[in-house]
């Protein structure tokens, strides 16, 4: 016993603590619990990983049943394997970093304490997804992260845009959560158990599906989930709206950990995939396009967290294109390196809106090169590093990523090389219009650096975005996942590491060198800027589609014809003018009654009808 | 002919809980007029006494099972759990009612008294094993909830809502009790075990429609009481109008042993025809789903979208009941006292913010509950998610175990289309979260005064259970599924 459930409870017993009491704590202990509760989670996850060694066969701690219902048993059972270690250290390292960071950014906000509270019970259920060792506790994981997501993007600021964002959230992962459950019926109804152990060994077991069979379907539910969880397409909508929340959720929950999940959820689940290949190149596909595409909105968002918002989505569409060509190490590796840089990114970009007070709009941004310098080099960092320069971290998980899906598909292999020149294009392109030129801004505000509490953290993270890519985090999943390693081939990387560089140098051309010629360019291609400027209008067909259809279907259907019209019309309509208990009588025995009975004989005729004469169907 | 009609001793235990109720509810109408000018309080103990005593005696009863009066009554694990469910909520209303019945200045001796009454109407329908003793648990315990649905005489909406729930409620009970009389005219018997084996190896056997067409009209009968289609109109109206204590109670109480009854008759005495029965009931549940959580979207009043959410809810426990199964049968169980936890717990919020006259039962009413009653909020948040079905809840469980015993019984259409609409259900639930948390507190959350003890007392006991259901769920499916051993 290493005593696993201590590092998930340390962050419930920070909820319990400041939740309870710290309406009224001083900030110094809210800070203590919230904070010290995950550095003390990171340092058990340490000294765990230390005491269990090259983790060569999983180390699973089982506490107690949770259900036993027949041949069913359900445990609470936490385990530590080689994908959930990396799992843990990403959580709870990069997690630890963005609440020290969250000190200095949420200082003067209201509710301080409930940020706090809310961040410590997102970090429990994160940590319960990825030690779960059974799909349900991962599904209970699952849900608590999202719950915590809508409370931190919505309950935070008393604004509309930010009510609605969460409830967007909320609507699009329960679609995606539909698809994950119906898998995971599926699973308990064909499997008899929920434990990933036997799950996998029973589906090895299985013949390979060339044609569409269960293993299929039950991938492609999970892929709907994870499609929702990890915002690909069609389900990526709340993503981009999540970011109303504060700066350090977006960096924590949507860039670095829960948007992951699916990702996470798809490597866990690699048996199943692999015995599947048809849901297998659907996720390949979904990846490849949703990286694309993502990344062509990028280009034209004037919001800083929104274009970060869209690489998100762009990049965990790199991640599920990894994993959907088979080289799921190659996946989790550039989860962790993601985990990195965009967590830089978002704070950097936290430290940006702090220093202007507010303001997330890159057109009135600029010059803050000499008054924030440390953000400056440090985004600057997390930038070479997402545009896949040579030797940082992200060109190596990126390449590793490019590699397996040119053996899989060339075409696959070109879409993510210009996807890569885009993403290089649009992060240099804030960079520039944030730190290059001149302010552009108020002229009465005065930008300054945020303190060492915010930037300290950025440095860390900027120094894990240029070396991570020296982990060995592929060679340390190997046993995890069969290899399928591709030849080393020079060129191909040669090739993408151009289409970096070329991405880097024409967003120089553009926003440093010649100012004003985005505008003139943007201007000449007219309708196809302002498609991808709208971002494609996918949220207005979504509500013409399917939004407005319900609510109207409802309201006349199930509401007007069924209800009102048929039995309250005519009941409400009494009620409103009876004036006393004679009254209501009157007008009932004058014909209302005989309405009643007719509704019932009505449904008693239909049901003695069908049971009659139906019988037998089913 | 029975050897002796005086009772023996053990035949008494096992009644005793029903004893324990109508001898208290009688005390307290002795006591009505001698108590009139004190204080209010006492009837409210006496009848949570009382129900304390009956939970106490549903446990020895248990301890000594077996069947009562000539087989009329069948104590047995199923019986308890549905004894105990009842009971439990019962207590809960009449903790709610304390302080309901105060603000209101209504009469608190009838109310309390007709509470016992109804209760021990459903006591009786939980451990009833033959028609007649079950037709009759059933008008105890409708009657009384007619009048206390209309309790506040002066409220227009209660008077309609009551008038409405007892004219429709008979013309159901009519079917219900005719359906009765064609089975007792082909079978000769009453007994539920009797006319599954008459209905089985007797030569020979009765005619099959005809037994259709008997248990259809008890499916009227019963279907109207759990509120689902194409009985399901009476419940928006009623639930709007009835006091909101009451409104709770209905949707839990009177709700779960009318399923208790349906599970004993269709899973017993009609198994034999299920192929029959089975494909309307499939209908029903996905019809009952469906309408429930659409109508729910566009509501605007929050006891009426409590109503149609029920009326969805009664859809999931009929797809548990549409697998026919032991494992349908505990998920069936399991979902009804998990619902009566969250359900009434809702109401018992709505009730506390409504206020006199149950002036503010709109949904926008409780825009920025959560600034002006953070604790309020945080437990009706509880009741919500569990609602939808998030875990660890305890309607996550519900529609967890519902699910998969529809799926063990090859149900995959009605699943899916379940799951979907468990989908479209989360919106309306999650609007009131939004109004709750992300609004400027409105005039009436601003003015919403603290709690008092007894709300608070049951606001708690439903918020544990929801949460304790949901991490150990296991306390009560075990027994769930020991008592649902009954089928076949």
């Amino acid at each position: 016993m290493l005593h696993l459930w201590l590092i998930p409870a340390f962050p419930l017993a920070g909820f319990l603590l400041n939740g309870l009491f710290g309406r009224r704590a001083p900030k110094l202990f809210v800070n203590l619990v919230g904070v010290g509760s995950v550095a003390l989670s990171f340092l058990w996850v340490l000294n765990t990983l230390a005491a269990l060694g090259p983790l060569e066969t999983p180390h699973i701690e089982r506490y107690f049943t949770w259900i036993q219902s027949g041949e069913l048993r359900i445990g609470f059972d936490l385990v530590a394997d080689r994908l959930s270690a990396v799992m843990m250290l990403v959580v709870t390292g990069v997690g630890l970093l963005i609440h020290v960071y969250s000190i200095g950014y949420m200082a003067h906000e209201s509710g301080y304490y409930r940020f706090f509270a809310y961040l410590n019970l997102f970090m429990f259920f994160m940590l319960l997804l990825v030690m779960a060792g059974n799909f349900l506790l991962l599904f209970v994981g699952w849900e608590g992260v999202g719950l915590c997501s809508y409370l931190l993007i919505g309950f935070w600021f008393l604004k509309k845009s930010a009510a609605d964002a969460g409830k967007k959230a909320f609507i699009v992962n329960r679609i995606g959560d539909f698809g994950f459950s119906l898998a995971i019926y599926l699973i308990v109804a064909h499997f008899g158990t929920l434990d990933f152990d036997p799950v996998f060994a029973a589906v090895r077991e299985r013949p390979l599906e060339t044609d569409a069979g269960l293993l299929t379907l039950v991938a492609l539910l999970l892929l709907v989930g994870a499609t929702g969880k990890s915002a690909q397409v069609p389900l990526y909508v709340w993503l981009p709206d999540a970011m109303e929340g504060p700066t350090p959720v977006s960096a924590l929950i949507h860039a670095a950990t829960m948007v992951t999940a699916g990702v996470y959820m798809t490597a866990r689940c690699a048996p199943i995939y692999l015995q599947a290949p048809i849901a297998l190149e659907a996720v390949a596909w979904v990846g490849a396009f949703t990286a694309f595409f993502a990344a062509t909105i990028g280009l034209a968002q004037h919001d800083i967290k929104k274009v970060f918002a869209y690489s998100t989505i762009s990049q965990l569409g790199y991640m599920f294109l990894g994993a959907g060509v088979g080289a799921f190490s190659a996946g989790i590796y550039h989860l962790v390196t993601h985990a990195f840089f965009k967590a830089l990114l978002f704070l950097g970009a936290g430290s940006v809106i702090h220093a202007l007070g507010g303001e997330q709009d890159l057109r009135r941004m600029g010059g803050l090169r000499k008054q924030a310098p440390v953000t400056f080099w440090t985004l600057l960092c997390a930038a070479v590093a997402i545009a896949g320069v040579p030797p940082f971290s992200g060109f190596h998980s990126k390449d590793a990523i490019l590699l397996a899906a040119h053996h899989h598909s060339p075409a696959l292999y070109w879409i993510g090389v210009v996807t890569a020149a885009l993403t290089a294009f649009y992060v240099f392109r804030a960079l520039f219009l944030a730190f290059f030129g001149d302010y552009r801004g108020d002229p009465h505000h005065h930008p300054h650096e945020s303190p060492p509490v915010m930037t300290v953290p950025l440095m860390a993270l900027a120094a894990l975005s240029l070396a991570g890519g020296y982990f060995g985090v592929p060679a340390w999943l190997e046993p995890m996942f069969p290899v399928s390693e591709p030849a080393h081939d020079v060129a191909l990387v040669v090739v993408s590491v151009i289409a970096g560089l070329a991405g880097i140098a024409t967003a120089w051309w553009f926003y440093v060198a010649r100012p004003g010629l985005a505008d003139r360019v943007a201007a000449q291609l007219g309708g196809l800027y302002q498609l991808v400027y709208n971002k494609y209008f996918v949220d207005e067909i979504y509500g013409a589609a399917v939004v407005r259809p319900v609510v109207e279907g409802s309201e006349k259907l199930a509401w007007r014809t069924l209800d009102v019209s048929v039995i309250d019309g005519m009941v409400n309509g009494l009620g409103a003018r009876a004036q006393s208990l004679g009254d209501v009588l009157r007008r009932i025995q004058s014909g209302n009654v005989r309405s009643y009975a007719a509704w019932v004989l009505f449904g008693a005729v239909l049901v003695v009808v069908a049971f009659g004469f139906w019988g037998g169907w089913q | 002919m029975p050897d002796s009609f005086v009772p023996s001793p053990q035949e008494i235990l096992r009644i005793l809980p029903e004893l324990v109720l109508v001898l208290a509810g009688t005390l307290i109408m002795v006591l009505t007029p001698l108590w009139r000018r004190q204080g209010d309080g006492r009837f409210g103990v006496l009848s949570l006494g009382a129900l304390a005593a009956a939970l106490v005696a549903t446990v020895a009863a248990h301890v000594h099972r077996g069947p009562a009066f000539q087989q009329m009554l069948e104590v047995d694990g199923f019986a308890t759990f549905f004894r105990l469910l009842v009971i439990g909520v019962g207590g809960l209303t009449a903790l709610l009612s304390l302080p309901y019945l105060r603000r209101e200045q209504a009469e608190p001796g009838e109310y309390h008294a007709l509470l016992l009454f109804s209760v021990a109407g459903q006591s009786l329908m939980a451990a009833a094993n033959e028609l007649i003793m079950i037709f009759i648990g059933l008008e105890i315990s409708s009657i009384a909830s007619y009048i206390l649905a209309g309790y506040l005489r002066e409220d227009r909406r209660a008077t309609e809502a009551a008038l409405k729930y007892f004219l429709l409620g008979s013309f159901a009970t009519a079917f219900l009790l005719y359906g009765v009389a064609w089975i007792y005219g082909m079978t000769g018997s009453t007994h539920l075990g009797e006319i599954q084996a008459a209905l089985t190896v007797a030569a020979p056997p009765p005619s099959e429609l005809l037994v259709a067409v008997a248990a259809a009209m008890m499916f009227a009968g019963l279907a109207f009481k759990v509120s689902v289609w194409p009985f399901q109109v009476w419940a928006p109206d009623v639930y709007q109008g009835a006091p909101s204590p009451v409104a709770g109670f209905l949707s839990a109480g009177p709700k779960a042993a009318a399923f208790a009854v349906f599970l004993r008759i269709f899973l017993t005495a009609f198994e034999p025809a299920a192929e029959r029965w089975a494909a309307f009931v499939w209908w029903s549940a996905l019809i009952s789903m469906t309408l429930g959580n659409f109508a729910a979207l566009v509501q605007s009043d929050i006891k009426r979208l409590l109503a149609y959410s029920s009326i969805a809810h009664a859809g999931y426990v009929l797809v548990a009941v549409t697998a026919h199964s032991e494992a349908g049968a505990a998920a069936a169980m399991f979902y009804l006292a998990a619902y009566a936890l969250m359900n009434v717990g809702a109401f018992a919020v709505v009730a506390h913010l409504a206020r006199k006259g149950e002036r503010y039962v709109e949904v926008e009413d409780f825009a920025g509950l959560a600034v002006t009653q953070p604790g309020a909020a945080a437990l009706f948040a509880i009741f919500l998610l569990s609602l939808i079905g998030v875990p660890p809840t305890a309607g996550f469980f519900g529609k967890f175990y519902v699910f998969k015993a529809a799926l063990d019984a090859d149900l995959v259409g009605l699943t899916v289309l379940g799951l979907l609409n468990s989908a479209v259900g989360a919106y309306y639930y999650l609007r009131i979260l939004v109004v709750m948390y992300m609004r400027e507190p409105g005039e009436a959350a601003a003015s919403a005064p603290a709690p008092t003890s007894a709300t608070r007392v049951a606001l708690w006991i439903c918020a544990f259970g929801t949460l304790l259901l949901g991490v150990w769920p296991s306390l009560i499916l075990g027994s769930a599924e020991r008592a649902a051993a009954f089928v076949r």
